[in-house]
């Protein structure tokens, strides 16, 4: 078991607690950067994929799980990177160019979308940002001179100066430098006045005005970085589907998102990668087990949704803060052996009801 | 008289929109949660209106009021089982689970052999036009307008005049008072939600012959959700108001506007309102202590 001192007050905000940390991260890097070595060119796939909605569970966490603000609108942000990267890639420009672009045009969106966030919240923002997502996804289907419409868009290889990122590994490698760099950034975020801002905002909105917080520029704020993250991860999300029909971009992609960051623990950053784990390789265990099921089950074209949808729940009901709780229990569990107790991380409720009063 | 025929046709599709608003309502208004799984709900009371129906052959006098009786069943033990171990929980655990509830009814439904992945017509003794004067309609959207009236006015008398529709308008005002008077809160949200299943299966009966009964029938609550805020989220003629407003300017922008504009006429209509009058028609305003 180890005991931190705590001898000065940079530790609390240094981006490593203890060396154990780094030498724990620092092997998964080295791992991830060797990963075209040791692995075949079908699960390294996966895993340009798991750190692609990786970075965009990042933009979401940022807004549901660290601001509290609840969109069912980030197929939309997805979408737009994912359309600008296709497009500014087809006009030749290069891909450091363009996926920051894609980035920040998502995130003027996310701006335009986040107005509204300022004079409503809770359920009716989830229903501004749920209809702002569907006129997007009409918007796509119908600008057919630049989109391609339902019929689609091809998209083509990223590249720089006739650099070509044409093999499995080097779109790899692009993945995760971005994703690397995005974690970063967000971490890095989280610990400066801003992001203790956002948890502010997401704790009371009451008490962070009453701290001096501009609740309109930080609402405001964590939409457009939300939004950029999520992209960022469209632009990558782009190459990776190679192929943009509107549809991918609706109220289902939408869903799918709140799915991974719910599941993967909200409020933690571990949480968007391990809720991208959980989204990429579920459909496939799905794929494998549905075999040994009786055909009526296995074949039905809802088991993956019901499957999904048991998780959900599972999670809701029995682990709020995601698989991220759950390791974090193991965690403490082990380091504390015998002395673990049942009440540790048990919840607070807190009754809507109470601030009703009129 | 085109514009005539189109409009009386979007408000039989409003009226169906309204009552599954209806459902986000009183769920809304008891429990301070929203449930997504209402369109599913309402998915899952038209199969059990046509396995009822179709498959074992009941008449229709038994068959329906079973079919909504049994989804009133069903929407209080998803009260009971899923809903109340998390009340207190933020409202976007809330959320998550109903949406997981969705999928899990969705994807089920899917599993009923040879039933569940295709589209079904309830064998419904009413269908066909009926000319009233210049005006020819079909009959079975005469039906909707005529159901979702006396809908309304039961809902109407039961709010007023029963001494649980007395309770529950107590409930939804101030839970703890209500408490404190002696009201039975968390019996009374079982029953809300059990109402609220039940309107949704009425919904799928009367939206059956329109759109027939499918796996994906739910996902008309994506429109809902607009109709219940145009109305103001927590007034129950509201819901029907929004739902009735949703589906004329739809059908109207149907005819009139370019191709297209019909889908999201809906929800440019709810950012307009978020950003006009946020709490709705008639929606009351209400402001957040510390």
């Amino acid at each position: 078991m180890r005991t931190l001192f705590k001898t000065s007050y940079d530790q609390d905000i240094r981006l490593f607690e203890h060396s154990g940390q780094v030498f724990w991260y620092g092997l998964l890097l080295l791992a991830l950067v060797a990963a075209p070595w040791w692995l075949d060119a079908y699960p390294l796939a996966q895993l340009s994929f798991v750190l692609i909605y990786g970075v965009v569970g990042l933009g979401l966490m940022v807004l549901a799980g660290y601001t509290g603000l609840f969109s069912m609108g980030h197929g939309a942000f997805l979408g737009v990177g994912a359309y600008t990267q296709a497009l500014l890639t087809a006009a030749g420009w290069p891909f450091f160019i363009t996926i920051p672009l894609a980035g920040a045009l998502a995130a003027a969106f996310g701006v335009v979308v986040g107005l509204p966030a300022l004079r409503v919240k809770g359920i009716y923002l989830a229903i501004a940002t749920l209809a702002f997502c569907i006129i997007v996804e009409e918007g796509i289907a119908r600008w057919e001179s630049l989109t391609g419409g339902n019929v689609g868009l091809m998209v083509q290889k990223a590249q720089a100066w006739g650099w070509k990122v044409d093999s499995e590994a080097a779109f790899y490698f692009l993945c995760l430098v971005v994703a690397v760099l995005s974690t970063l950034v967000v971490v890095n975020l989280l610990r400066s006045p801003t992001g203790r801002a956002f948890v502010a905002v997401r704790d009371s909105e009451v008490s962070a005005q009453c701290m001096g917080i501009h609740l309109a520029r930080t609402k405001t704020l964590a939409f457009a970085i939300s939004a950029f993250f999520t992209g960022v991860g469209g632009a990558l999300y782009a190459h990776k589907v190679t192929y943009l029909t509107p549809d991918q971009f609706g109220i289902l992609q939408s869903i799918d998102l709140l799915l991974l960051v719910t599941i993967g623990g909200l409020g933690s950053v571990h949480g968007a990668f391990l809720g991208a784990l959980f989204l990429v390789t579920a459909p496939q265990g799905i794929a494998v087990v549905k075999d040994y099921l009786p055909p009526a089950i296995g074949q039905a074209p809802g088991l993956q949704q019901l499957v999904y949808g048991l998780v959900l729940v599972a999670i809701v009901l029995f682990e709020p803060r995601g698989l991220y709780g759950r390791w974090l229990k193991v965690r403490t569990w082990l380091q504390l052996f015998p002395f673990y107790r049942r009440g540790l991380f048990k919840r607070q409720k807190s009754y809507q009801k109470s601030e009703r009063l009129r | 008289m085109a514009t005539l025929q189109i409009l009386l046709s979007g408000v039989a599709q409003g009226c169906i929109y309204g009552l599954i608003a209806l459902g986000f309502v009183l769920i809304y208004k008891a429990t301070e949660t929203v449930s997504f799984a209402q369109g599913d709900v309402m998915m899952v009371g038209g199969f059990a209106a046509f396995l009822l129906l179709n498959v074992m052959g009941l008449p229709l006098g038994v068959a329906l009021p079973l079919a909504i009786a049994g989804m009133g069943l069903v929407g209080w033990g998803l009260e009971r089982a899923f809903i109340r171990p998390v009340l207190g929980q933020p409202a976007f655990a809330i959320v998550m689970l109903t949406l997981g509830l969705g999928y899990i009814a969705r994807g089920a439904i899917t599993m009923l052999p040879n039933i569940g992945t295709d589209t079904h017509a309830l064998a419904l003794p009413y269908s066909g036009p009926v000319n009233l004067g210049a005006l020819v309609v079909g009959l079975e959207q005469l039906v909707v307008i005529g159901a979702t009236l006396v809908l309304c006015a039961l809902l109407y008398a039961l709010f007023r005049f029963s001494r649980v529709g007395i309770a529950m308008q107590a409930v939804s005002q101030n839970q703890l008072a209500a408490y404190y008077m002696g009201i039975p809160v968390r019996r009374l949200n079982g029953y809300v939600w059990a109402l609220a299943a039940a309107v949704a299966a009425i919904a799928a009966v009367l939206l059956a012959p329109i759109t027939f009964v499918h796996a994906n029938m739910g996902l008309i609550g994506l429109k809902a959700f607009p109709a219940a805020v145009i109305g103001g989220f927590g007034s129950l003629p509201g819901a029907i108001v929004g739902g009735v407003i949703i589906g004329a300017v739809e059908a109207l922008a149907g005819f009139y506007l370019p191709d297209g504009v019909k889908d999201v006429t809906a929800y440019v209509l709810v950012l307009v309102m978020l950003m006009v009058k946020p709490h709705g028609l008639f929606g009351e305003r209400l402001s957040k202590k510390v």
